[in-house]
């Protein structure tokens, strides 16, 4: 029987506190089935499991925080030998739960069910905010028997609290993320990138006319739902672009780089109230721009209301930061390990631009790279620039 | 359509949608003409989102040009009262 453990969302995730089992001894899971709620400083994270099987013993109650790489349960084969679970390391007892700890009853012995259906392993999941999740847990609420407000009927704070909402930042630091811990993973993450990691970085300024053009001839057409941004042509444009590049796509583990087949953009989304998640959009390069559009909405909803996956946190093999349309002409990001570049927009916007000998007023964004000078040179980076600029001349085939 | 709706209750909607799109937002203290990206931290995405579900509400229908007038309470309330 394999052990399910605490997964690594992210360089700079060093521990998480379980708050939710969606799953019990007996149940039977698939590979991919969402198993548990963890909560990082990114908030409550939904873990897949990547064993299918019966589940065993749960072998970590609601509220321990653990360290990465702590088995929380057995899950397999029933009928194979039961392996002995693995210690937990030292580090635990020194680590402060990030809520106070309701002692689950104590799990009994596996049981197996060779003849039973499958038990859907999220069934009577409810959605809600990591601040709600938060808050429940705190002052012992069934999110269950609460109707959601928010996003999707999540739950959301205010709909347990029913008191007067603060700021953005208040509410969230009251009941949710902890943002104080969240900016030391942070730091602690970028510090150990440009502590390893050999930046170069580059910028190159990009014509947006014909993406413009394209895109407002486009959206003129749409009902407001069908609509895109055009953060959405700059993340395919990136993602193309990395089929040709695919030294900008992948991972630097062990003094090593694996190029990454798929294409798994990561997409940096401000959490309100202060502090960053980038979740991968998966095989970005396959989606329509309709679907990356979708599937952009998707995340940032639900990095706001709750219910990112696991994998979502730990599958980027590269990040793009995009100010947004009140951002600064330039970003120059800090990659986030084990990947080994960071795309950056600044501000769409009109800038001064020559064309053809005349200077003119038109839309353009600038581009930048950061990236690991273990795996290449500015030259393959410039180029890398240049193909994005190349791919979002032509907005109607991306 | 917004013909109908009295500023009262144009205002709610357009609130009630607002918040569903920040959930742990607060309009509490925040002036008509204040910007609501600054106020309540929204993003391009956000806006776009709350077209949408004023669209779905409202029936109205909001160009991509004229998202920008949604951004201050004042701004929204004027323009949702002017497409009726």
């Amino acid at each position: 029987m394999g052990l399910f453990k605490m997964p690594s969302l992210g360089a700079d995730m060093e521990a998480g506190t379980l708050v939710e089992w969606m799953i019990a001894p007996g149940d039977v899971v698939a590979k991919g089935d969402t198993v548990a709620v963890v909560e990082t400083q990114k908030g409550a994270i939904e873990i897949e499991t990547f064993e299918a099987g019966t589940v065993g013993k749960l072998l970590v109650e609601v509220g321990e925080t653990v360290p990465v790489g702590t088995p929380l349960a057995e899950i397999g084969d029933v009928s194979a030998p039961e392996a002995a679970p693995a210690p937990a390391p030292e580090s635990a007892v020194a680590l402060e739960p990030t809520q106070e700890v309701t002692a689950a009853p104590e799990a009994p012995p596996p049981t197996p069910k060779p003849t039973a259906a499958p038990t859907p392993a999220s069934a009577g999941r409810h959605r809600a905010s990591p601040a709600a999740r938060k808050l429940a847990a705190e002052t012992g609420v069934d999110l269950s028997g609460i109707k959601g407000t928010g996003p999707g009927g999540a739950v959301t704070s205010c709909d347990l609290e029913g008191a007067p909402k603060a700021t953005p930042r208040e509410a969230a630091r009251a009941s949710g993320i902890d943002f104080t811990e969240m900016r030391k993973a942070i730091g602690r993450a970028m510090a150990r990138s440009k502590r390893e990691i050999p930046h170069y970085y580059l910028k190159h300024q990009i014509d947006l006319q014909a993406a413009s053009a394209w895109l407002e001839d486009y959206n003129g057409s749409q009902e407001p739902a069908g609509r895109l941004l055009m953060g959405a042509l700059l993340v395919k444009a990136v993602a193309l672009a990395l089929k040709n590049f695919p030294d900008m796509n992948g991972f630097y583990e062990d003094d090593a780089f694996t190029p990454s087949v798929a294409i798994h953009c990561g997409v940096a989304v401000a959490v309100r109230g202060g502090g960053l998640i980038a979740p991968a959009v998966h095989d970005t390069d396959s989606l329509s721009l309709s679907d990356l559009m979708a599937a952009m909405r998707d995340l940032v909803a639900r990095v706001r209301a709750g219910g990112l996956k696991g994998s979502e946190l730990a599958d980027p093999t590269i990040t793009i930061t995009s100010l947004g349309d009140r951002g600064v002409d330039e970003v120059y990001g800090v990659i986030h390990p084990p990947q080994v570049a960071i795309v950056g927009f600044g501000t769409v916007e009109e800038r001064p631009l020559v064309v053809d000998g005349s200077l003119v007023a038109a839309p353009t964004v600038i581009s930048t790279l950061a990236a690991d000078h273990r795996v290449g040179d500015g030259r393959r980076g410039a180029l890398f620039l240049r193909d994005i600029e190349t791919l979002l001349q032509k907005p109607e085939a991306l | 359509m917004t013909s109908h709706m009295t500023h009262d209750a144009l205002r709610r909607a357009f609130e009630e949608e607002l918040l569903a799109i920040a959930p742990d937002a607060s309009l509490d203290g925040v002036a008509e003409d204040a910007d609501l990206r600054d106020a309540l931290d929204l993003d391009s995405m956000d806006i776009m989102n709350l077209v949408i579900a004023l669209h779905d509400r409202l029936g109205v229908d909001i160009p991509d040009k004229d998202a920008a007038q949604l951004v201050t309470i004042k701004g929204a309330l004027d323009y949702l009262k002017g497409k009726s």
